[in-house]
């Protein structure tokens, strides 16, 4: 058979095409650059509103609780009565309650994120990704007003009646961990507010986790297992170690909500500024749920200044989680091995 | 007229009679309902180098990743056959998987280093299959790092990470992390296809040296590699295992027309 080939019609540029020609690209050309030139300043100056932002609230904060800061200064860290009528603070209690409920939903949380993401990923039939993952998601888009009414009417009462006294028949009786498990059995208090805040932050855990999960290159995964590794030898020492900017984001997303979280943690923490035992069972209070039920009646002098003072406290927390989680990003990759 | 294309090193096996090593008999394998691979009768020789060639979507890849049942991975593929290795059909349910993957190593398409240091990569696969000692280990990763040619560059950096080796650093890594754990076969899936030409020369010595201790299966897309590192060639096709044998035979004087066309570039 024989191809004939055509030859196409090859049109020669003419000195006079292209000098019609050059005006109209260096036109074009101006353009472009005055439109890479907008987009840049117009980036540029979204990412610096973000900075104002953040230090215009950093300044209002420091203004509104200057006198709380004046009169109580760096005492005010460690004390613990909380007395609006003699006018003595102290945020002792409140960021002890916000400290141990977060400590508490994340050791829950990680883990079974871990669970779920891993499943998601290595282990599951593929029929069931789908559905599960979805249910996650949906778990996420629960309210937290929903998650504070459900531990309050459902779940507080329960682990009052069921669990409390379980726990401190068993855990109870350890030397030393034991004392965080004594005490009434009230079901409200510390210990369900962490609950609840684990199974709130479970779900962003999760998401986060499975999504860099699934990234991770099956060749990479495939070597591992053609050196004769478990699924679990694999995740360890491959999957972990790859994704561990990504893990780490997403155990930061989720403590930040868990800090951050109002009023399912308001509903189940029993909101009261005295603490005297160690017991994880007793009734406490957080920082937002501090602010949340005293603002509105504060009056506007001191009372309001350490109710600012506790908010300003809780960005300082959430900064040094922040520092820390890089700090950890940092010697974690030192462990790899050097790169130069 | 011979296909002078190819410069096939003459390759004399002398009167040493052939040892098979892994013999597949009536081997099929899908991916679903797609029958991948169709009816493979196969024997591969041991300490030899066998090179599977074909066209893209052939099964080369497939029926490699099958001897040490990778494809376990997925749960929507199956195989179905004989596969034997030493005698013992890998396919049956009582096979070690763990055991069966320390004796048939693999090396993949791209540089998979992990990310940790050059001497845990080595002595990743080492520690899941024997327990030893510091000083053991030592040794056996500098064995390892010696038998992918690879020592002489990093022993002194060994703590660094194996990602910030050069790529073809990285594949020789990749292949002396499967030697250490000194398994029998060695499974290579197109491993120069992501490398420069100079890279890939210094695995092709690599490969002609180590056969002297493994069994080597090769992927190849590249058929002069075939010829030089392989004293054995499979040409499959559709599935299909149309042709193996010498490689000198397959190259020179194919007996099946198919193979003819592919080698020569009529086709494929």
């Amino acid at each position: 058979m024989d191809i004939t080939v055509a030859h196409p019609v090859v049109a020669v540029p003419t000195s006079d095409s292209i000098t019609k020609q050059s005006p109209g690209l260096s036109a074009r050309r101006k353009n472009s650059g005055l439109g890479d030139a907008l987009f840049f300043n117009i980036t540029r100056a979204f990412a610096v509103f973000t900075l104002l932002t953040l230090v215009g609230i950093i300044i209002s904060l420091l203004i509104s609780s200057w006198p709380s800061l004046q009169r109580f200064g760096i005492s005010f860290l460690w004390h613990a009565e909380w007395n609006p009528p003699a006018q003595h603070f102290g945020a002792l209690i409140p960021i002890y309650g916000t400290l141990v409920t977060s400590i508490i939903a994340l050791a829950i949380a990680v883990p079974v994120s871990f669970g779920i993401a891993l499943f998601l990923t290595e282990l599951s039939p593929r029929w069931l990704r789908r559905p599960l993952g979805t249910a996650i998601e949906l778990l996420a888009a629960i309210p937290s007003i929903v998650y504070g009414m459900w531990g309050l009417l459902v779940f507080a009462p329960f682990f009052g009646q069921y669990v409390q006294p379980v726990l401190a028949a068993t855990l109870g009786n350890i030397p030393l961990v034991g004392t965080l498990f004594r005490g009434p059995s009230l079901g409200i208090g510390l210990l369900s507010a962490g609950i609840i805040l684990a199974i709130m932050i479970i779900p962003f855990i999760a998401a986060v986790m499975r999504d860099v999960f699934s990234v991770t290159p099956s060749l990479l995964k495939e070597s591992a297992y053609a050196l004769g590794a478990t699924t679990w030898e694999v995740t360890r020492k491959v999957v972990l170690p790859y994704t561990k900017v990504g893990v780490i984001g997403g155990v930061m997303l989720g403590l930040g909500r868990a800090l951050g979280e109002t009023m399912a943690v308001t509903f189940v923490i029993g909101n009261t500024n005295f603490l005297n035992n160690a017991s994880l069972f007793s009734p406490g209070n957080s920082i937002t749920s501090a602010l949340a039920n005293e603002f509105q009646e504060a009056d506007p002098g001191l009372h309001s200044a350490a109710l600012i003072e506790l908010g300003l406290i809780l960005f300082l927390i959430t900064f040094l989680v922040l520092a820390a989680s890089k700090w950890l990003l940092l010697r974690l990759s030192r462990g790899e091995g050097s790169r130069t | 007229m011979s296909v002078s294309a190819f410069a096939v090193p003459q390759k004399n096996f002398g009167d040493v009679r052939e040892e098979v090593q892994i013999c597949a008999r009536g081997f099929n394998f899908y991916y679903g309902k797609f029958h991948a691979l169709k009816n493979i009768d196969l024997d591969i020789y041991k300490h030899r180098v066998t090179a599977f060639i074909g066209p893209s979507g052939c099964g080369k890849s497939t029926l490699l990743r099958t001897m040490n049942r990778m494809y376990q991975l997925y749960p929507e593929q199956r195989a179905e056959g004989e596969l034997r290795l030493d005698g013992k059909n890998i396919l049956d349910t009582d096979v070690d998987l763990i055991d069966l993957r320390a004796r048939v190593g693999m090396v993949f398409q791209k540089p998979t280093p992990f990310p940790m240091s050059i001497y845990e990569n080595i002595a990743f696969g080492v520690s899941m299959h024997e327990r030893l000692r510091r000083s053991e280990m030592d040794d056996r990763v500098e064995w390892a790092l010696r038998k992918g040619a690879l020592w002489e560059e990093v022993k002194d950096k060994l703590r660094q990470s194996g990602t910030s080796l050069s790529g073809g650093q990285q594949q020789r890594l990749c292949i002396a992390r499967c030697i250490a754990v000194k398994p029998e076969v060695l499974l290579l899936d197109e491993p120069t296809s992501a490398l420069d030409p100079i890279s890939t020369a210094r695995i092709e010595e690599l490969i002609m040296e180590l056969k002297k201790d493994f069994t080597i299966v090769i992927v190849t897309h590249n058929m002069q590699q075939a010829a030089r590192v392989s004293d054995y060639t499979a040409y499959m096709y559709l599935g299909e295992l149309i042709e193996v044998g010498r490689t000198d035979a397959i190259f020179i004087k194919p007996s099946r027309r198919e193979t003819e066309d592919y080698i020569t570039g009529r086709f494929g």
